[in-house]
C-alpha cells in the first residue's frame, strides 16, 4: 500500500465558457521517504494537484473525476472539517515564496505553537519545547532566541527554514513543496535542498516535490512525473527520465535547459511548443532602420570601463554622524566591457550586479568612482541633458515582464516612446513605421503594435521589452536577469533572440544573471560579485574551468548537477 | 522610536501654529473686532480706549503671540454674542458632542468593522450583497437627509424618540452626561446613528477591500495549508493584518465624526459645540469661530499621534530593531 495514492484525478474549472480541464487522467504514487518530482511548464497544472489533494483547490474549481488514496483511505470525497483535520496533520504544504507564507504580524514561536496547539493539544510549555526543537531541526542556529523574533527580522532563507519547521509541526505523513525553492539564491537553495532530502529520509515522510527546475529534479527526485498542459506525459525514476527521455516534450525540455558544461552556439530550438517564433529569415541589416545609423562601432577597444565605481546607501538616518548606518551596496568595483562583446556579471541577490547596472545607466549617480562610456566621463557631466545622447546609446531589458511593461499603453506606444523621446524619427508615421520592423526582428510580427501588453504571454512580453531597447539604436544593451522569470523553453528562444541581435548589430551587452549555466551560455566574459565587490573577472571557458577565487568553486559547485545523469547519454 | 515620537510632536507644533495663525488673521482682519464688540452709540474716544486696553494696536507678531499663548491656556476672550468668555462656552457645550461623537465612533466601528469582515468572508452570499447595497446608500445620501428622515419616521409619525435635544443630563463635575438617563439614552440614538451611518458604511467597505486583498495572500493559504481552522485564520491572521491599514482611515474618520457633528447637531438642535459654532457664523461671532478652528485641529493632531503610535504597537516591522537580529 502506498502511501498516497492519486488515480485517474481529474481537476476542472467550470466557467461560463465551458470547463476548463486543468489535471487530465492524472495517476501518481508516494511511498513513504520517497520523493516524487513534478516538472512541467507554468499552466501545466502542477501546483493544481497539490491543491488537490491537500484540498484547497480555489473555488470554483474541483475534482470531478478519480480518486485520492492517503494510506489506504479515500480523502478526496471527505467533508471539509475533515480534510481540514488531514492538513497539517497527515499532510504539509510549502510554498514558494518564504518572503510571503510567514504571517508578519506575529512571532514565529506564536505561529508555530499555534499551529502545534491546534493538532497535537500539548499545552502551552510542551508546545513551546517543540517549537524550538523543530527550529534546531531545521538548521536555525539559536533556536530559542530567534524564536521570539518576527518573521522579517529573518533572512529568506531563514524564513524558508521556518516554513519548513511549520510545515513538520504535526509530524505529516506526507509533504508537498511547491516549488520550494525557487525565489532563493543557488547557495541557500543548496541548503534548503539538502535539509529536504534530510528531512524526508530520517523522518520517512513522502515528498511530492513540484517544480519548473530540471536541475533540483535531477538533485532531489527519486521519480520524476513530467507535465504537460495538463497530462503526465512520462514518468519514471529520475535517471531514466532525464538520461533516456521517452516522450518528445520531455526531451526539448531537457534540451532546452541551459547547459553549465559545454558553450553551444545556439539553444536546440523546442519544436514540441508553440510560439517559437525566430528572427524573419531576410534580416537584412543593410537595408534595415536598424542597421542605417550605424555610427558606432570601431574606435576604442573597450566601450565601458568603470573605475573604482562605488554606491553607498544610508540604511539608518540619525542627526548623529556615528549613529548612521550604511550599506556598500557596490564597493570600488573596476572592470571594462570590449566593444561588441558580452560581458556577464553573476552573483547571488544583494551582490551589488542591478546597482552596477543602474550606475552605468545613471539611475544611480555613483557615490564614488568613475564611470566611463567611449570617450566620455559619465560621472563627469552634471545635467540630465548633458547625459542624454549617452544614455540614449544603452537600453536596459528588465527582469520582470509583466511589471515593466506600461499596463495601459498599447505595444506600438511602448516601443515608440523612446523614439519620440529622444526625437529619433521625424513624424509619428515614421516612428510607426519603424516600430512594426522592431516587432518583426523581435519575432512578434506588426500586427502586435495594436495590442495591449496584457494580451501578451512572458515570453512575449520580453521580446516586446527587447523591441523597446532595440528603438533608440542602441550600442550597448543591458539586460538584467532577461530570463529568470520565464519557463525554460522560453528563455531558450529569448536567449536565442539576444544572441542573434547581438551577432547582427554588433551590440555590446552587460548581461546579468544568478544563473550560471545561462552565463556559460550567453557571455565572453564575466565578473563574479559578492556583497557588492568583484571578486574575479576571467574569460568565461577560463572560469568555468579554472576557477581562480574561492567564492566561484563555490558558486560552480553549487550549479544543478544536471549533467550527472545526461552525461552517459550526451557522451555517446 | 523616541527620535520618531519627538519628530512627530515638533511636526504637531508647527500645525497647530499653523492652525493658530489662520484663527488669529481671521479675528484680527474679519471685519473690526471694535465695531463687533460696541454697540452704535459708543463714541471715538471709547473705542480708541478699548482698542488701546485690548492691544490691538501693538505689532503684529506682539499680537499673534498673544492670541498663542493665550489659545495654549485655552482663553480665547469673549464671546460677542453671549458676552461670556468663550472657554466657558465650549466647556459647557463640550461634552454633548463628545459624548454624541464618541457613541457614534463606538457603533460606526463596532458595526462597520463586523460587517466588513462579513461581507469579505461571505462574498456572494445574499445578506452580503445586501449590506453592501445598503451601504451604497448610507455612502451617498446626506447627513441631514438621513437625520431628517429619522425624525419623520421615529420621532414624527411612530412618536418613539424625542426629535431633539439631550434630555435629561446629569452633571458630574463640569461634564453633564446624558448616557446615565433613560431620557437622555433615548435621544441620543437617531442623532448617534445619523452621524455614525457614513462612518461605518466608509469603515465596512475598507475593511472589506483590505480583508479581501489579505485573504489572497500566501500567510493565509499557509495557515489554510496547516489546517489551522477558519476562525483562526480569520481573526488571528486575516484580520489583525486588515486592520494595519484600517487603523489611518479610521482615525482620520474620528476626527472628521466630530468636525461633522456640526450638521448632525443643527439638525437634531443638539446643545454641542457644532451648533454652537452654526450659530457663531451666522452671527458673525469670531472669537468662537476661532476657537472651535484651533480645538478641532487640535483633535486632528492629536488622533493622528495616537494613530502613528499604534502602528508600532500593531506592526511589528515599523519597531526598532533592538536586537539587530538580521
Amino acid at each position: 500500500m502506498s502511501l498516497l495514492d492519486v488515480r485517474g484525478l481529474q481537476v476542472e474549472f467550470p466557467s461560463r465558457r465551458g470547463h476548463v480541464v486543468a489535471v487530465r487522467d492524472l495517476t501518481i504514487t508516494v511511498e513513504p521517504g520517497e520523493i516524487l518530482g513534478i516538472v512541467g511548464e507554468s499552466g501545466a497544472g502542477k501546483s493544481t494537484i497539490g491543491n488537490a489533494v491537500v484540498g484547497l483547490l480555489e473555488p470554483p474549481g474541483r475534482v470531478s473525476g478519480g480518486e485520492i488514496r492517503l494510506q489506504g483511505e479515500r480523502i478526496d470525497n471527505l467533508p471539509d472539517a475533515l480534510k481540514r483535520a488531514l492538513r497539517g496533520r497527515k499532510i504539509g504544504m510549502i510554498f514558494q515564496d518564504p518572503l510571503t507564507s510567514l504571517d508578519p504580524l506575529r512571532t514565529i514561536e506564536r505561529q508555530l505553537v499555534d499551529t502545534i496547539d491546534y493538532h497535537l493539544k500539548l499545552g502551552e510549555e510542551a508546545a513551546v519545547a517543540r517549537a524550538v526543537g523543530l527550529l534546531d531541526a531545521v538548521g536555525i542556529p539559536d533556536p530559542a532566541v530567534r524564536i521570539k523574533q518576527y518573521p522579517h527580522q529573518f533572512s529568506g532563507g531563514m524564513r524558508q527554514r521556518a516554513v519548513i519547521a511549520l510545515a513538520l509541526c504535526a509530524d505529516p505523513e506526507l509533504v508537498i513543496a511547491d516549488e520550494p525553492t525557487t525565489a532563493l539564491d543557488v547557495s541557500v537553495q543548496a541548503q534548503i535542498l539538502d535539509l529536504m532530502k534530510g528531512l524526508c529520509w530520517d523522518r520517512q515522510v513522502g515528498m511530492i516535490l513540484i517544480t519548473h527546475d530540471m536541475g533540483v529534479i535531477a538533485e532531489m527526485a527519486d521519480r520524476v512525473a513530467v507535465m504537460y498542459r495538463g497530462r503526465v506525459v512520462e514518468t519514471g525514476t529520475t535517471a531514466q527520465v532525464l538520461g533516456a527521455p521517452a516522450h518528445d516534450y520531455t526531451r526539448s525540455l531537457i534540451s532546452a535547459v541551459p547547459r553549465p558544461d559545454v558553450k553551444v552556439p545556439r539553444f536546440p530550438r523546442v519544436t514540441y511548443i508553440e510560439d517559437a517564433a525566430e528572427l524573419p529569415e531576410d534580416f537584412d541589416l543593410s537595408t534595415h532602420w536598424l542597421g542605417q545609423a550605424r555610427n558606432f562601432g570601431a574606435g576604442h577597444a573597450e566601450l565601458v570601463r568603470l573605475e573604482d565605481a562605488s554606491m553607498r546607501f544610508t540604511t539608518t538616518r540619525s542627526m548623529w554622524k556615528s549613529r548612521r548606518r550604511y550599506l556598500d551596496a557596490v564597493d570600488r568595483v573596476s572592470f571594462e566591457i570590449r566593444n561588441g562583446e558580452v560581458f556577464g556579471l553573476v552573483g547571488e541577490s544583494g551582490s551589488g550586479k542591478s546597482t552596477v547596472a543602474r550606475m552605468i545607466t545613471g539611475i544611480y549617480r555613483p557615490t564614488g568612482g568613475r564611470i566611463r562610456f567611449g570617450d566620455t566621463e559619465l560621472t563627469a557631466l552634471q545635467s540630465r541633458a548633458a547625459a542624454a545622447p549617452y544614455r540614449r546609446q544603452m537600453q536596459m531589458v528588465f527582469q520582470d515582464p509583466f511589471s515593466s511593461l506600461n499596463g495601459r499603453m498599447r505595444v506600438r506606444d511602448i516601443v515608440a516612446e523612446p523614439i519620440h523621446f529622444h526625437k529619433l524619427a521625424p513624424t509619428r508615421a515614421e516612428a510607426a513605421r519603424i516600430v512594426d520592423q522592431l516587432l518583426d526582428v523581435v519575432g512578434l510580427g506588426a500586427q502586435a503594435a495594436q495590442r495591449f501588453p496584457h494580451e501578451f504571454s512572458g515570453g512575449q512580453r520580453q521580446r516586446i521589452s527587447i523591441a523597446r531597447a532595440l528603438a533608440t539604436r542602441p550600442r550597448f544593451l543591458i539586460c538584467d536577469e532577461p530570463t529568470s522569470a520565464l519557463d525554460v523553453s522560453i528563455q531558450a528562444q529569448i536567449l536565442n533572440l539576444l544572441k542573434d541581435l547581438q551577432q547582427e548589430l554588433n551590440l555590446t551587452m552587460l548581461f546579468i544573471s544568478h544563473d550560471l549555466p545561462v552565463i556559460r551560455q550567453m557571455c565572453d566574459r564575466v565578473g563574479v560579485m559578492r556583497h557588492g565587490k568583484l571578486l574575479e573577472v576571467a574569460a568565461t571557458d577560463a572560469l568555468f574551468e579554472k576557477p581562480k577565487h574561492a567564492y566561484t568553486r563555490h558558486l560552480l559547485s553549487l550549479m544543478p548537477k544536471l549533467e550527472r545523469i545526461m552525461q552517459p547519454k550526451m557522451a555517446e | 522610536m523616541i527620535g520618531f515620537i519627538a519628530a512627530r510632536l515638533l511636526q504637531s507644533i508647527i500645525v497647530m501654529l499653523a492652525v493658530a495663525l489662520i484663527a488669529f488673521a481671521l479675528f484680527r482682519f474679519v471685519g473690526d473686532p471694535i465695531n463687533n464688540m460696541v454697540g452704535q452709540d459708543t463714541t471715538l474716544e471709547e473705542r480708541a480706549e478699548l482698542r488701546e486696553r485690548l492691544g490691538l494696536d501693538d505689532p503684529f507678531p506682539v499680537q499673534f503671540a498673544r492670541f498663542a499663548i493665550n489659545a495654549a491656556q485655552g482663553e480665547f476672550g469673549f464671546s460677542y454674542q453671549h458676552r461670556r468668555p468663550v472657554s466657558a462656552l465650549i466647556t459647557e457645550r463640550f461634552p454633548a458632542t463628545m459624548e454624541l461623537a464618541l457613541v457614534s465612533a463606538i457603533l460606526a466601528v463596532a458595526v462597520g468593522i463586523p460587517m466588513g469582515v462579513y461581507t469579505a468572508l461571505k462574498r456572494y452570499g445574499l445578506l452580503s450583497r445586501s449590506f453592501m447595497t445598503l451601504s451604497l446608500i448610507g455612502i451617498s445620501l446626506p447627513t441631514f437627509l438621513i437625520g431628517i428622515l429619522l425624525i419623520l419616521f421615529f420621532g414624527v409619525i411612530l412618536r418613539w424618540l424625542p426629535t431633539f435635544g439631550r434630555g435629561d443630563v446629569i452633571a458630574i463635575g463640569w461634564w453633564t452626561s446624558g448616557l446615565l438617563t433613560a431620557d437622555g439614552l433615548r435621544s441620543l440614538i437617531m442623532p448617534a446613528i445619523t452621524l455614525a451611518l457614513f462612518q461605518m458604511t466608509l469603515i465596512m467597505r475598507l475593511v472589506r477591500a483590505e480583508m479581501l486583498e489579505v485573504l489572497r495572500t500566501d500567510f493565509v493559504k499557509f495557515g489554510r495549508a496547516r489546517g489551522l481552522p477558519d476562525s483562526h485564520v480569520h481573526f488571528s491572521i486575516a484580520l489583525k493584518n486588515t486592520l494595519v491599514p484600517v487603523i489611518t482611515i479610521t482615525g482620520l474618520q474620528l476626527g472628521s465624526i466630530i468636525a461633522f457633528a456640526i450638521i448632525t447637531e443643527s439638525v437634531f438642535q443638539w446643545p454641542g459645540m457644532g451648533l454652537m459654532f452654526i450659530q457663531a457664523v451666522a452671527e458673525v461671532d469670531i472669537p468662537v469661530m476661532a476657537a472651535y478652528l484651533v480645538l478641532i485641529a487640535f483633535f486632528f493632531v492629536v488622533i493622528n499621534l495616537i494613530v502613528d503610535l499604534l502602528y508600532f504597537a500593531v506592526d511589528p516591522r515599523l519597531r526598532v530593531d533592538r536586537a539587530g537580529g538580521h
